[in-house]
């Protein structure tokens, strides 16, 4: 459960907002959006896997930057966020 | 912990899990210049992962260690290592462009990483791994109400457990392949685990043979004692023990045998002044890994008589590597679970059947595109290598995606 001065971040995933606890991860984010991360060459949905920055199932899109590893990196105000790119 | 511009360091580490803490503050406490690299957005690695501030079982650990590190010592989070420009210099990677690392002495403490091995469905969103899940959960992810199935094998399957039951997810079962639960060693640690996992199903000589649902995952049929059974989850966490990230050792021209990287008493690879601590020179765990940083934090320091003072303390520690590495063999029966159509490398989508007709890692890769995409081999390479006996070939740079403008 959050400490009580832990904030909240609202970033946008596909266009829609979604708030989220500060230090959450760009990688749950779009988990909390119900999103996939991405779409495979064979075009199944994917998610993140690892959890650590080794699988690359979970690039998403971040402020135009493909390829962003989404669960290394923590949600910030604003934050636009793509997946399926 | 400052950043700066300026990267020139007496002793440069690599990778902020605790052998590399351990080693950073060893090296700083002899008054050499410490930098600190890692790719994550905090120290702490993948076992002291503070996310949003979750109570942690290793916490007091893990914070004295963690206040031991000066503030001179340099720390670079989000910084991801992909070349070496020239003996001494490491190129790496933020959010905001590349870094050249300088270094006189080397310490690589790059961890380890689940292994994976396909199955029917694997490749379903939120089927993951189980360090994979806890760190998503750390991170964020709501587990509480979530029906959680845990599968596999290694030192973290009860540890995952007794997280995500205290975070408040319904552990379905904890599949264990394994005829005997042997969780070797740690008496303390197991007593306190079987506490917290009182009254979670485990079921042993038992597996993930098949994940099923539409856009994500619903079911798992698991194989328990020979007989198939069909269980919802929403959640699966499966891994198969742990394999060592050994890319940028051997990129560095480190000597790796058996797939962990070769070291000397003071923790010396073998190469002259690179220095490699944890997990990668054997699967050990945190005990192993903080002496192990220690000892090479130290040495490349230039305090070898101090480093010395800590071989008993090592000794000790590696009999639990030995044992770890015995319990968690991998069973024959699991080379057989992936069908003609199950996805063995995710990156390029190259099915079981399309491996079956190679001949090795590099004809795979030729010929299928097997490893070739952006995890570069290092989820299917693992996978391969035992479900086909193949060995990955040499590591050529850069050892990570990195952006063409990183390339110059």
């Amino acid at each position: 459960m959050p400490d009580s001065n832990v904030n909240s971040v609202t970033l946008i995933v596909n266009g829609s907002p979604v708030n989220v606890l500060a230090g959450t991860t760009v990688a749950v984010a779009v988990a909390i959006a119900g999103r996939p991360c991405r779409t495979s060459v064979g075009g199944e949905p994917r998610g993140p896997l690892c959890g650590m920055g080794i699988c690359f199932e979970c690039r998403v899109s971040i402020n135009g930057r493909s390829h962003c590893r989404s669960c290394q990196i923590v949600c910030e105000p604003g934050m636009e966020v793509k997946t399926d790119e | 912990m400052s950043r700066d511009s300026e990267s020139r360091f007496d002793v440069l580490v690599i990778g902020g899990g605790p052998a590399g803490i351990a080693a950073a503050v060893r090296a700083a406490e002899c008054g050499v210049r410490v930098g600190i690299v890692d790719d994550n957005p905090a120290l702490g690695g993948q076992i002291w992962r503070t996310g949003l501030g979750n109570a942690h079982s290793d916490d007091a650990k893990r914070k004295m260690w963690s206040s031991r590190l000066p503030p001179e010592v340099m720390a670079f989070y989000g910084t991801r290592v992909f070349d070496q420009a020239a003996a001494g210099k490491l190129l790496a990677e933020d959010a905001d462009g590349v870094r050249e690392l300088c270094y006189a002495n080397l310490v690589l403490a790059t961890g380890a990483r689940e292994r994976f091995l396909p199955f029917p469905g694997w490749t379903l969103p939120n089927v993951m791994g189980a360090g994979g899940l806890q760190a998503m959960v750390k991170c964020g992810l709501p587990i509480r109400g979530k029906r959680v199935v845990i599968a596999g094998t290694g030192p973290l399957l009860l540890a995952v457990a007794a997280y995500l039951q205290k975070q408040g997810a319904e552990i379905a079962f904890i599949c264990e392949p394994a005829g005997l639960v042997r969780y070797p060693g740690k008496i303390s640690e197991g007593l306190r685990l079987k506490k917290a996992l009182a009254g979670i199903p485990l079921a042993t000589k038992c597996w993930p043979v098949a994940a099923h649902g539409a856009q994500a995952l619903e079911s798992v049929t698991i194989s328990r004692a020979g007989k198939k059974e069909n269980v919802s989850c929403d959640c699966l966490a499966c891994g198969f023990h742990l394999v060592p990230n050994t890319e940028l050792q051997a990129l560095l021209g480190c000597r790796i045998t058996g797939g962990y990287v070769q070291v000397d008493e003071f923790q010396q690879t073998s190469v002259s002044r690179i220095f490699c601590a944890g997990e990668p020179t054997g699967i050990g765990g945190v005990e192993s890994a903080l002496v192990e940083g220690e000892i090479a934090g130290l040495a490349a320091a230039g305090q070898a008589a101090r480093a010395r003072q800590l071989f008993g303390k090592r000794r000790k520690t590696r009999r639990f590597t030995t044992i770890l590495d015995q319990a968690f063999r991998l069973r024959p029966e699991l080379k057989h679970l992936p069908s003609a159509e199950t996805i063995v490398c995710r990156c390029e989508d190259v099915s079981y059947s399309r491996l079956q007709e190679q001949q090795s890692w590099r004809a795979a890769k030729l010929h299928t595109r097997c490893g070739m995409g952006l995890c570069q081999g290092r989820i299917c390479g693992p996978a391969t290598e035992f479900l086909f006996g193949w060995k990955q070939d040499s590591v050529r740079p850069p050892i990570f995606p990195a952006r063409v403008a990183s390339m110059g």
